[in-house]
């Protein structure tokens, strides 16, 4: 009775199925975005270590500091970094002092003490980075109806995120004869509709002129602001990585030594076979 | 109950002894975990993946619980907070990568034992309850780690729950009603993410208690075994203690490696990068994917393209989702070959490797977007999971020619070894006709 239950259902399931396998499908037309679209191109970076393995490697902290500096000049104009907070930028190698003048730096909104009313204050470094548009609304009604994301988490929230950024970022050229861009946006083939409303940020080399003497390049600036948000998205890689080497060899051994006490173990049963 | 041949619990001690006759615990643990469990002695590898489940739901829960020390359940603040605990609180980091890639591993874990299962009988009789018990605990876990993905209130868990929760609004007449109650609204928002924090917390105690059910029913009639054979004897089990214990923690030490290495260097390589943009109910992600592990489910969903004897397309994907799972429960009554493991079973082995190529196809056919050819390769492999279960393998069942049988575990297990037994013992091998699996 199950059996004869379960082949009815089974043939209507499998009827239903082939049936909609069987339907004509409409023809589609090539989507000319996939065609014309581009992977992010694959770089060595530093903190990933030998082999770009991801498995040592640690930020060079002049880097970090250089892409903190490319942000602040270039990118900070329209993205914030809202949930990395001033006091976090020791792991660059700032100072405390020089994090407390940085956060000085910068308008936080606040509330007066004497009237209540909605005011602004110097940043203090346990302040979090501020935000540049106020709301949504704010940000796409000052940029032409786009919204500039926050860019804390930008490197996790793309596929590939370092090389993604770096890419794109280095990546605006001229549209293909078939493609039309609308007015103000750029063609960028890394872009996922192509059509992206930053304007070009990287202009020029020497934009940005690093305190370290390392030469200004745009691709320089794309790997060291790439290299920076790599770090707000994830302040604890560093710590991930050295605990994950010390993990990885404590648990090698135990499960050597599992190993070892696992064959002993079983040495009397596994010589039984001889004895018999 | 447990074979007569093997061990009791002796208390050594003065307060063993007074313990033994007021809360006998140390006596349950020896029957049921010690050298008083007579295991069957040729237990292959694949069974360790039982008691690998067991740790990563402990390891889920001992995590979740401090996660959920620091996280919010708000729409406002729920995805700041897990922010929060990625970057301030001591360690967050790693205990958020370790539940995160934890609820990976352990369904990975659970899909290998219950393939384990399937190739080896092991639903099969006396063991009916048992499997039973596994697919209820199959169950919760999708729930639970369907749930504790919308938390984190990233585009992913929104666009997530929007859809699972909208196949209730399927079914005919009520199916509106049941989707606002279950969601406490029209769409996903604070209710819901409310109350899935609730049940988050609350199921995974619930599939601790059908656990339990489950390693009791285990331990009624005990572990089947790679020959699918009875136990006969004493010569055919090793104690649990210290044999399997040893082994069960080589067997954790390898899982914990592999666990640790995509916690602390690919946390988020199973994880949607989608689910790092806030929940935004104004913007759809090109592309709303489940994590890996329910693919093939979401696979069969969307195979149901076109209205089919007057049900509409949606209510049949909805339909077949839930049967998918559903059918699982037959099985023992589906498949009434004697014969339990596949070692002796030819055709059934065969078909049984076709169903795990055919469950990986359309965990790649649920990832893939709604175009051909990845449409109709869905189609044609959930008409294939179908036809497997409830048509191809009853007819294997009652066709199938299978090989005889060893007498006896210990036989097979000196067979391996390339000896004889010895006269009188179980026998030779040729001509054994297969035995009943009751």
């Amino acid at each position: 009775m199950v059996r004869l239950g379960a082949l009815g259902v089974g043939l209507v399931f499998v009827l239903a199925l082939l049936w909609g396998a069987v339907q004509p499908r409409d023809a589609v037309t090539p989507d000319p975005v996939r065609a014309l679209h581009l992977a992010p191109t694959e770089i060595e970076w530093s903190y990933r270590g030998p082999g770009n393995l991801g498995i040592f490697g640690t930020f060079d902290r002049g880097q970090l500091q250089r892409g903190f500096q490319v942000y602040k000049e270039i990118c900070s104009a329209c993205h914030s970094i809202h949930r990395v907070a001033f006091r976090d930028l020791a792991a660059l190698g700032f100072s405390a002092p020089e994090i407390k003048a940085i956060a000085k730096g910068y308008d936080i909104p606040s509330i007066d003490e004497k009237t209540g009313e909605p005011t602004t204050r110097k940043g203090l470094p346990s302040d979090k980075f501020p935000l540049v548009y106020a709301n949504e609304i704010a940000a796409r009604a000052a940029q032409n109806g786009a919204l500039p994301p926050d860019l804390s988490l930008i490197t996790k929230a793309r596929e590939d995120g370092p090389n993604y950024v770096h890419s794109l970022i280095t990546g605006y050229r001229d549209a293909p004869a078939n493609w039309k861009v609308p007015d103000g946006l750029y063609y960028n083939p890394y872009f996922r509709s192509l059509n992206v409303a930053m304007p070009p940020p990287l202009a020029a080399d020497g934009q940005v002129t690093y305190a370290d003497g390392t030469k200004g390049t745009k691709d320089q600036y794309a790997r060291d602001v790439a290299t920076f948000l790599t770090w707000t998205a994830e302040p604890k890689l560093e710590a991930r990585k050295s605990t994950g080497v010390a993990a990885v060899l404590f648990l090698l051994i135990m499960t050597g030594l599992g190993y070892l006490s696992y064959k002993r173990v079983w040495a009397d049963i596994k010589r039984k076979p001889a004895s018999i | 109950m447990s074979f007569p041949w093997a061990k009791h619990y002796e208390p050594t001690t003065d307060f063993g002894r007074y313990m033994d006759s007021r809360l006998p615990l140390p006596r349950l643990v020896y029957g049921a975990l010690g050298a008083g469990y007579p295991t069957p002695k040729n237990l292959n590898y694949f069974y360790n993946f039982g008691v690998l489940a067991g740790v990563a739901l402990v390891i889920q829960i001992i995590t979740g619980v401090v996660l959920g020390m620091h996280y919010a359940a708000n729409t406002g603040i729920a995805f700041d907070s897990v922010e929060f605990i990625m970057r301030d609180v001591n360690n967050g980091w790693m205990l958020r990568y370790m539940h995160a890639v934890g609820a990976s591993f352990f369904f990975a874990v659970v899909y290998v034992h219950i393939f384990r299962g399937l190739y080896y009988g092991s639903y099969k009789p006396p063991r009916e309850v048992l499997w039973l018990l596994g697919l209820v605990i199959f169950l919760l876990m999708m729930a639970t780690a369907f749930m504790g993905y919308v938390l984190v209130w990233g585009q992913m868990s929104f666009w997530g729950a929007t859809v699972i929760t909208n196949l209730f609004s399927a079914v005919p007449i009520v199916g509106e009603a049941i989707h606002t109650w279950l969601l406490g609204g029209f769409s996903p928002d604070n209710a819901t993410l409310n109350r899935f924090f609730s049940l988050h917390y609350l199921l995974p105690f619930i599939i601790f208690g059908v656990i339990i059910l489950h390693v009791w029913a285990l331990h009624i009639p005990g572990s089947n075994n790679p020959t699918g054979v009875d136990v006969k004897g004493p010569q055919d089990t090793v104690p649990f203690h210290p044999y399997y214990t040893a082994k069960d923690f080589f067997g954790l030490g390898v899982y914990l490696t592999i666990f640790a290495i995509f916690v602390f260097f690919l946390p988020n390589a199973l994880g949607e990068v989608d689910n790092y943009i806030p929940a935004n109910p104004l913007s759809t992600p090109p592309h709303i994917v489940p994590e890996w592990y329910l693919l093939p489910f979401y696979a069969i969903l969307k195979a149901f393209t076109t209205n089919f004897l007057f049900i509409p397309a949606k209510l049949w994907g909805v339909l077949a989702m839930l049967s998918a799972i559903l059918l699982l429960f037959f099985l023992p009554w589906l498949d009434t070959s004697p014969v339990r493991s596949n070692s002796y079973r030819p055709l059934n082995r065969i078909f049984f490797w076709v169903l795990v190529a055919d469950c990986i196809l359309l965990g790649v056919c649920g990832g893939k977007l709604a175009e051909e050819p990845w449409v109709r390769i869905g189609q044609l492999a959930s008409a294939y999971y179908f036809a497997h279960f409830l048509i191809i393998i009853p007819l294997i069942a009652r066709f199938e020619k299978t090989l005889p049988l060893p007498n006896s575990i210990s036989e097979s297990v000196l067979a391996k070894y390339g000896r004889t037994p010895p006269p009188g013992s179980a026998g030779s091998f040729g001509g054994t006709m297969p035995q009943p699996a009751e």
